[in-house]
């Protein structure tokens, strides 16, 4: 054998070594999810050797685009009903495995050195409060929790002038940090992830909105659905339910289901 | 075409439009005196009108939102003093886009400038021109098929623009979201006819565009 030959084939067996012992998984979560759920990726993968978590994140509109298109994704966490409902119909995720796991709660958040008086969804209507921003109701759950109590209140056709959008709620929290923004809507586990930059100014009444629960399941054709399997009963065992309680997300009304 | 739809092609004829317009406005003269003159922090001043074209255009963005953010080193004072800020309104998006096609011009330009025959323009010193009526009136005119093309090039690159606009501007339909914006929306919500349209009046555009510039870059020399 030529020495090029020789090469090439030490090269390929220790490749192939490399991919038949190392075990990719493809998480997409929604972004609300991002820091709880690679917490509990570290442990997977240090109680699994040769396991590798590859996060994925952004709005749950946008995720559930991407499994539309065709994304090679194993396991996909959403922070609504909607968009998982929207992929099971499309016989996208395996219905058999889909768990909702926990639950958050809608807050309105301004600057931590925000001067303005923002007691309640009325105040939003303050002249001095110029610009809030909420996700872009058409591709991120938090806009569409937002638009839904903002319209069950009465007040959405007169703050939208004032609206900007977002991408995803961490981008909302980022303008609400940075002071580009006077007001936003986020989850109150957002607004404790960036607590020193943010403080909440009030919660809109739970029962003007829908719960925000996260479903989870896994991705119908997943090349790593037992992997997939064994994270989603990580996150509703009792570990994954107290690091998640750790975060500020609350178990889902009637426990996880 | 929706409604939606409409608003974005305007805002982006409008926003390319005004760009290109600042751009020449700043562009040209720059171009000159990059051209014609030796100066301390020439190439200093030539990296920066650069860096725009090479750098990721989020680089840019954040470097926008840095500076001209409510809390930026030129916003903060300015919101400060007036309560505006240009963030997330369509200004943001002229200034993103005049920043990030600002480098094309002056490129093009600079080249443009640089090859008009110098022994003309001392023909016009020996005149007793100044040397702003020479380039004005000499060198300008000589340049001005090079100088089209970048104004060409400028605008379709305002045109096209999207990262830094994006996190300057936002996507507010109506007021920030121009045609590329709303090509990104319409994907990610799956409204494929409505990106499909918008690709399709960008891409002819874009066609139109080469061939102005080629026919122009063609007639300089």
């Amino acid at each position: 054998m030529s020495i090029v030959m020789r090469v090439a084939a030490v090269v390929l067996s220790v490749a192939a070594v490399g991919v038949a012992d190392a075990q990719e998984m493809t998480l997409s979560a929604a972004i609300s999810m991002k820091d709880a759920v690679e917490e509990l990726g570290r442990g997977f993968m240090a109680s699994r050797p040769g396991v590798t978590l590859r996060y994925n994140v952004g709005s749950s509109g946008e995720l559930q685009k991407q499994i539309e298109a065709g994304a090679p994704v194993d396991l996909f966490i959403s922070a609504a009903e909607r968009q998982m409902d929207q992929l099971e119909k499309r016989g996208l995720i395996a219905s058999a495995t889909r768990r909702v796991f926990a639950r958050n709660v809608l807050t309105v958040i301004k600057p931590a050195d925000s001067t303005i008086d923002v007691a309640k969804a009325a105040d939003l209507l303050d002249a001095r409060i110029s610009k809030i921003v909420v996700g872009n109701p058409r591709t991120v759950p938090a806009g569409q929790y937002a638009e839904e109590s903002l319209r069950a209140l009465g007040l959405w056709d007169r703050v939208q002038p004032k609206l900007v959008f977002a991408e995803n709620v961490r981008q909302a929290l980022d303008y609400v940090a940075r002071g580009e923004v006077d007001a936003g809507f986020v989850y109150t586990t957002d607004a404790a992830a960036r607590g020193r930059r943010v403080k909440e100014a009030f919660r809109p009444a739970e029962d003007s909105y829908r719960p925000v629960l996260y479903p989870a399941a896994v991705v119908a054709g997943a090349k790593q659905a037992a992997l997939a399997q064994a994270f989603l009963d990580l996150l509703v065992g009792r570990e994954g339910q107290t690091v998640l309680a750790r975060f500020g997300f609350q178990p889902p009304p009637g426990g996880v289901r | 075409m929706s409604p939606d739809t409409t608003d974005a092609l305007l805002l982006s004829l409008r926003v390319a439009a005004l760009a290109t317009a600042l751009n020449a406005g700043l562009g040209i003269p720059l171009a000159y005196v990059l051209a014609r003159r030796r100066f301390r922090g020439r190439g200093l001043v030539d990296l920066v009108t650069t860096l725009p074209l090479i750098l990721p255009p989020t680089v840019t963005g954040y470097y926008l939102i840095v500076l001209l953010g409510r809390r930026g080193w030129l916003g903060g004072p300015l919101y400060q003093l007036t309560g505006w800020s240009v963030a997330f309104t369509w200004y943001a998006a002229v200034v993103a886009a005049t920043v990030m096609a600002l480098p094309l011009l002056v490129r093009t330009a600079k080249a443009a400038f640089e090859s008009v025959d110098r022994d003309l323009e001392r023909a016009a010193y020996t005149l007793g021109r100044s040397e702003l009526r020479t380039a004005v009136e000499v060198t300008l005119p000589l340049a001005r098929n090079g100088i089209l093309a970048g104004l060409v090039l400028a605008f379709a690159r305002a045109l096209g623009e999207f990262g830094a606009t994006l996190m300057l501007a936002g996507n507010i339909p109506g007021r920030t979201t121009t045609v590329p914006l709303a090509i990104y929306t319409a994907v990610q919500t799956g409204e494929d006819p409505t990106a499909l349209l918008l690709v399709g009046i960008l891409t002819a555009l874009s066609c139109v565009v080469i061939v102005v510039a080629n026919q122009l870059g063609a007639r300089a020399t």
